[in-house]
C-alpha cells in the first residue's frame, strides 16, 4: 500500500516552514543553504515566502557528496554537482534546508562542508518532511510535514524543477 | 561505471569523458573556498611511482589527492632499490603489501603502467609511460579549452612541434577527436609523422598552418634532454620556424587565438617572453585545472577491481 502527499500538502509544508521561520527570525538577517539535490529547491520555495513580507535572505546550495561516510559501500561515487555559497559564512546565521530528514547522516556530512567554507554564528535545520528513524544526534528546528514511516519504507519526493511534478509516495519494503 | 585503471584515453567512450571533464569544474569552485581540502578520499593511500623526473605532473598530482584527504607517499626512485635492480614485479609485490589504494605511475616504457594494473588491486592512473600516452594531461586539456568554448565540437586546435615522440600529442589529439574538435599538426618534416588513418592534417609551414584558422595554437615542448637524436638544426632555427615570435604574437592576438602549453615552457624555443603576459594564454589556467581534472579522475576510480 502506497501513501502518497499531492502537491497541495506540499505547498501547505513549505508555507508551515516559511511561517515557523519568519515567526522566529523576524527582522534578524538569516541565510537559508539547501542541500543537494532537492533541498536546495525546498530553500528556493521558503525563500520566496519570506521575501514576500520581509527582507530576502541571503542563499546558498551545498553538495555533500564530498563529505558522505558511505564511500566504501557505493559501487560508483556520487556524481558532484556544484556548490553555491556566495556570502560570507564566517558569523552567518544558517539554515540549513533539506528535503527529507531521515537517518542524519546528510545534515552530520552538511555541517562538516559547511565549516570549510567558514564559522557560522548559528546553524539551524529545516526540512520539509521529517520521517523519523534517526542514526546521529540531530534535530531539526522546523519542521514542514512529519510522517510516520517504518525504518524499511522509501520516502520519494518529487519537486517541480527537478522531477517535473510535486509529490511524495511513501512505499513499503519487505524486511528482508 | 567507474573503472578501477585510467591507463590512456584511447579506450575511454565518450560519455566517460564527458562525465570526467563535467566532474572537473566543481572540484575546481574548492580552490576559491578557504578550506580547499574534502574529505572524500579520507584514510586511502596513494602512492607516486615516478620512474622518471617530473616535477609538475608530480606536484600536480599530489597536491590533487591531498586535497581529496588521502595519504601520499613517494616512492623516489633515485633513493629506492629499483636502482639496485630490483624488478618492477618485485617493487608491485611490496607495494601490495603496503595495501596502497592508488598507483600514480610515470616509467619511459610504454604500456609499463599496464603491467603494474594487472598485477595490483590498486587504481593504476598513467603519469606519462614513453610516447605512448598521457591521459590526465589530455582531460586537463580538454577542460581547458571546456571552459573557453563549452561546446568544442568543431573547433580547430593546431599542435605544433615534435609530435612523433610526444605522448601529450598522442593522447590530447585522442581526446580532442573524441569531442569531435578538429586538430592538425604542424612541425618538422622529421617530427610529423606520416598522414595516417587518422584524418589529421598534417602542415611543415607555420603560415600554411595559420591560414587554417585554429582557435588554439597548442605548442609542444622541445624535450631538450631527449635530442640525442639532431631532428632539426638548432633551437633558435627551430624558433624562427615554428615558435611563437613577437611577430607571430601579434597576430595572434590581432585574431583572438588562445595559447596552450603543457609546460615547462623552454622561453625562447617555443615561445617568445611576452607570450607569458598574452591575455589568451592558457598556460596558467592548464596548471590549475591540471589539479582539478586529477582530482576528478581520483575521486572516479574505484580500486580493488570493480
Amino acid at each position: 500500500m502506497a501513501q502518497t502527499l499531492d502537491a497541495q500538502e506540499i505547498a501547505a509544508g513549505v508555507e508551515r516552514l516559511a511561517a515557523a521561520i519568519r515567526e522566529r527570525n523576524a527582522g534578524k538577517p538569516i541565510a537559508l543553504v539547501g542541500i543537494r539535490s532537492r533541498g536546495d529547491e525546498v530553500a528556493e520555495r521558503v525563500l520566496k515566502q519570506l521575501a514576500k513580507d520581509g527582507p530576502e535572505p541571503e542563499f546558498g546550495v551545498l553538495d555533500i557528496s564530498l563529505y558522505r561516510d558511505d564511500f566504501e559501500h557505493l559501487h560508483s561515487n556520487p556524481t558532484l554537482q556544484e556548490s553555491d555559497i556566495s556570502f560570507p559564512v564566517d558569523g552567518a546565521h544558517i539554515i540549513l534546508v533539506d528535503d527529507v530528514l531521515f537517518t542524519g547522516r546528510t545534515i552530520r556530512a552538511a555541517l562538516d562542508a559547511l565549516s570549510d567554507y567558514g564559522r557560522p554564528a548559528k546553524v539551524e535545520l529545516a526540512v520539509l518532511i521529517d520521517r523519523g528513524h534517526r542514526e546521529m544526534p540531530v534535530q531539526p528546528d522546523y519542521v514542514g510535514i512529519t510522517l510516520d514511516t517504518r525504518r524499511l519504507d522509501h520516502v520519494w519526493v518529487s519537486l517541480e524543477r527537478t522531477d517535473g511534478k510535486d509529490e511524495v509516495r511513501i512505499t513499503e519494503k519487505e524486511s528482508a | 561505471m567507474p573503472r578501477k585503471d585510467l591507463l590512456d584515453i584511447a579506450s575511454l567512450d565518450r560519455e566517460e569523458i564527458e562525465h570526467l571533464l563535467d566532474q572537473s569544474a566543481p572540484f575546481k569552485d574548492l580552490f576559491t573556498r578557504s578550506v580547499k581540502k574534502v574529505p572524500a578520499l579520507k584514510g586511502k593511500s596513494v602512492l607516486m611511482l615516478f620512474y622518471e623526473p617530473s616535477t609538475r605532473t608530480h606536484s600536480s598530482f599530489e597536491v590533487a589527492a591531498k586535497r581529496l584527504s588521502a595519504d601520499v607517499t613517494n616512492f623516489d626512485v633515485a633513493q629506492s632499490s629499483i636502482t639496485k635492480g630490483e624488478s618492477v614485479r618485485e617493487t608491485i609485490e611490496t607495494l601490495q603489501a603496503m595495501r596502497t589504494d592508488y598507483v600514480i605511475v610515470r616509467h619511459k616504457a610504454s604500456g609499463l603502467p599496464g603491467t603494474i594494473a594487472r598485477l595490483t588491486r590498486a587504481s593504476v592512473i598513467n603519469a606519462g609511460d614513453g610516447a605512448h600516452a598521457h591521459p590526465t594531461q589530455a582531460l586537463l586539456d580538454a577542460f581547458t579549452i571546456k571552459e573557453k568554448f563549452p561546446e568544442p565540437a568543431g573547433r580547430k586546435v593546431l599542435i605544433v612541434g615534435d609530435i612523433l615522440h610526444s605522448r601529450v600529442a598522442r593522447s590530447t589529439c585522442t581526446i580532442l577527436k573524441k569531442l569531435d574538435v578538429e586538430v592538425a599538426y604542424l612541425g618538422p618534416g622529421s617530427l610529423v609523422p606520416k598522414q595516417g588513418a587518422d584524418k589529421v592534417r598534417r602542415f611543415t609551414n607555420y603560415n600554411e598552418a595559420m591560414a587554417w584558422n585554429p582557435d588554439i595554437v597548442y605548442l609542444l615542448r622541445v624535450q631538450m634532454e631527449r635530442q640525442d637524436v639532431q631532428y632539426f638544426p638548432s633551437l633558435r632555427e627551430y624558433h624562427k620556424l615554428y615558435g611563437i615570435t613577437d611577430a607571430r604574437l601579434e597576430e595572434i592576438r590581432k585574431r583572438g587565438i588562445y595559447i596552450m602549453h603543457p609546460g615547462p615552457v623552454n622561453r625562447g624555443v617555443e615561445l617568445c617572453d611576452a607570450v607569458m603576459d598574452y591575455e589568451r594564454s592558457l598556460i596558467n589556467d592548464q596548471v590549475e585545472n591540471g589539479i582539478a581534472a586529477r582530482m576528478a579522475v581520483l575521486y572516479w576510480l574505484k580500486p580493488g577491481g570493480v
